[in-house]
């Protein structure tokens, strides 16, 4: 219900955002001492954290306006490479290619880690399964293994849930644990893995459907789904993902969040970066289930 | 005075016309820049890819039969779904029901077509799927089926509205010559009233299936956008991914003048020429009909 609320003022804000007149060009805006206005779009896993630090920052300093919007962390680079945005959030590293078209467009992207992020596995609180390796986990969503009484669970056929192709999280979880980091290894998902454009959604079909097995950020996890212990083989040990584990790197699929602007930022977007990695704005990162990058 | 009334007319004409043009040119322009950012994917992805059955953009797969065949597959459950509904309770509005129950039923349907298909897809994720999985014990309800199902909804109130219309402007004289030959309510019904509003039947026909092929919220929520070939027999009640969907959930992602930027403008190109061809075949066959009538009563 909360990611639903959340959801809800993301859209307010995109509506809002839509709204604006588009012809200002960002220059003007953050030139003014007074009043400044930082455009911030990207990854679906960063934002409700974005809204999130930039209310707390409205109301720190109210002359200087945010504006959050969704949509994926290659939403957010494509609008930093297009030069539309001022702050781009990204749940995965930019790319080679996605660096060199920035380049061919004259931004120069800036890389800040502002918190780390699990990424829980998660199915049907009727699953019996508990524990999966990572192996296992590539097998199933590689479309390897297509039932569930193959990892020792009831005989059903398992439904793969995965967020859409614009997704950091999508991308960051195929090179980490379907091609398990190996950078040549050219497996893809299962072509029957249904793609779903949400968080929400994975959460909703997870919670309703006891075939389904998803993804999500550690933050976007509800009580009602049940969250599956991870090792990184046979040998175990299975851990389940939470804050300590993720920092202590004991969790096996855990990864930073960034956020890029174009050019080492300078104004009212450097002090926003600089407040970011105070204990502070870090705090709200644990409040929201994601992992500090400092101990708050 | 005299003169300020002829610029006034010489005005308007060309107000007018400059209008009726425009809808042309648009439509004109809107291809040109379709087939403009489309066409180069031709060059840049070989047609063996393009014609593959893997869709994966971001590792180079460009396979557009597995989109292609989800939109027919969805589109043509949605119409086995809505025509016969729709035409059915369009010839109940207008024919069967009394004039206060109509007065009724035609408000309320148009006010069902005015329901945001996000609304019917919320619906759809959070009722409609999880019901048909139950129901028909199905792997996933996110399925081809629970979009068609949707999309027959949408279509439903277009077809309703527009087929009322026709059936109504079908001259009062035909059922009375009808009725007074010793007809049953039922044959005049299915033997004179109705085939005289054919054409218009048609144009509502057209007009939903037109509605359903661009629909594009609703079917990304419901349909589980997996991009497999739908082929097997049982494809209907599986997971499908629709042309729309696909170039709604990634357009965003993508930086201009990339491969898969014009893949996707390609997919635009291909759904423009798909609802093209109905349109032409719905006006052909109209304009056929009317020779036919015209042929017959002279």
């Amino acid at each position: 219900m909360k990611n639903t609320l959340f959801l809800v003022i993301a859209l307010l804000f995109i509506l809002i955002s839509g709204c604006k007149n588009g012809t200002e060009s960002s220059q003007e805006i953050t030139s003014s001492p007074q009043f400044s206005t930082i455009e911030n779009i990207g990854s679906d896993t960063l934002v409700n954290l974005a809204l999130a630090w930039a209310e707390e920052y409205h109301q720190l300093y109210p002359y200087v306006e945010i504006s959050v919007t969704g949509g994926g962390s290659g939403t957010g680079i494509a609008a930093l490479i297009n030069g539309i945005v001022d702050i781009a959030n990204a749940s995965r590293e930019i790319k080679p290619e996605e660096i060199q078209q920035a380049e061919d467009n004259g931004v120069n992207p800036v890389e800040f880690i502002v918190a780390k992020d699990a990424i829980a596995i998660i199915v049907n609180p009727n699953n019996p399964v508990n524990q999966l390796t990572i192996h296992q986990l590539s097998d199933i969503y590689s479309g390897k293994i297509n039932n569930w009484s193959e990892v020792g669970g009831d005989d059903r056929v398992i439904v793969r849930l995965s967020r859409e192709t614009n997704s950091g999280t999508h991308v960051f979880f195929l090179e980490n644990v379907i091609r398990m980091g190996d950078p040549n290894d050219k497996t893809i998902f299962s072509s029957d893995t249904l793609l779903l454009p949400s968080s929400e959604g994975i959460t909703a079909e997870t919670r309703d459907n006891p075939n389904a097995i998803g993804y999500d950020g550690l933050g976007y996890v509800t009580p009602d789904v049940k969250v599956i212990a991870i090792a990184r083989d046979e040998s175990g040990p299975f851990i389940m993902p939470s804050a300590v584990t993720v920092t202590q790197g004991q969790y096996p699929i855990a990864r930073d969040l960034y956020m890029y602007t174009n050019n080492q930022p300078t104004g009212a977007i450097a002090d926003y970066l600089n407040w970011i990695m105070t204990p502070e704005a870090q705090t709200i990162v644990t409040q929201l289930g994601f992992v500090p990058i400092r101990k708050p | 005075m005299q003169m300020t009334k002829k610029w006034n007319e010489f005005f308007l004409n060309w107000l007018i016309k400059i209008s009726g043009y425009s809808a042309i040119i648009f439509v004109i322009l809107i291809f040109y820049f379709l087939l403009r950012e489309g066409l180069p994917a031709i060059g840049e992805v070989s047609i063996s890819n393009l014609f593959s059955v893997r869709w994966y953009p971001i590792e180079d797969y460009f396979g557009l039969l597995p989109l292609i065949a989800g939109s027919i597959i969805v589109t043509i459950g949605a119409a086995l779904f809505a025509i016969p509904i729709g035409l059915c309770a369009a010839i109940f509005i207008s024919e069967v029901s009394p004039r206060w129950a109509r007065d009724i039923l035609k408000p309320l349907v148009e006010v069902l077509g005015g329901i945001p298909s996000v609304v019917l897809g919320f619906i759809g994720i959070l009722i409609l799927a999880p019901y048909l999985r139950q129901l028909l014990d199905l792997p996933t309800g996110l399925s081809a089926l629970a979009g068609s199902i949707l999309l027959g909804g949408l279509a439903i109130p277009t077809i309703v509205s527009v087929a009322e219309d026709a059936l109504d402007s079908v001259p009062r004289s035909y059922r009375d010559g009808a009725l007074a030959l010793g007809a049953t309510e039922w044959q005049t019904i299915w033997r004179v009233t109705f085939p005289a509003a054919r054409s218009g039947v048609l144009t509502a026909i057209m007009l939903g299936i037109g509605r359903a092929i661009g629909e594009t919220m609703a079917v990304m929520m419901v349909t589980g956008n997996a991009a497999v070939l739908p082929i097997k027999l049982n494809s209907l009640f599986l997971p499908v991914r629709t042309m729309t969907a696909t170039i709604a959930a990634e357009m965003g992602e993508v930086a201009k003048d990339s491969t898969h930027y014009h893949v996707l403008f390609l997919i635009g190109v291909l759904l423009f020429v798909i609802s093209l061809g109905i349109n032409i075949a719905a006006s052909t066959t109209m304009f056929q009909q009317r020779k036919r009538a015209e042929r017959i009563l002279s």
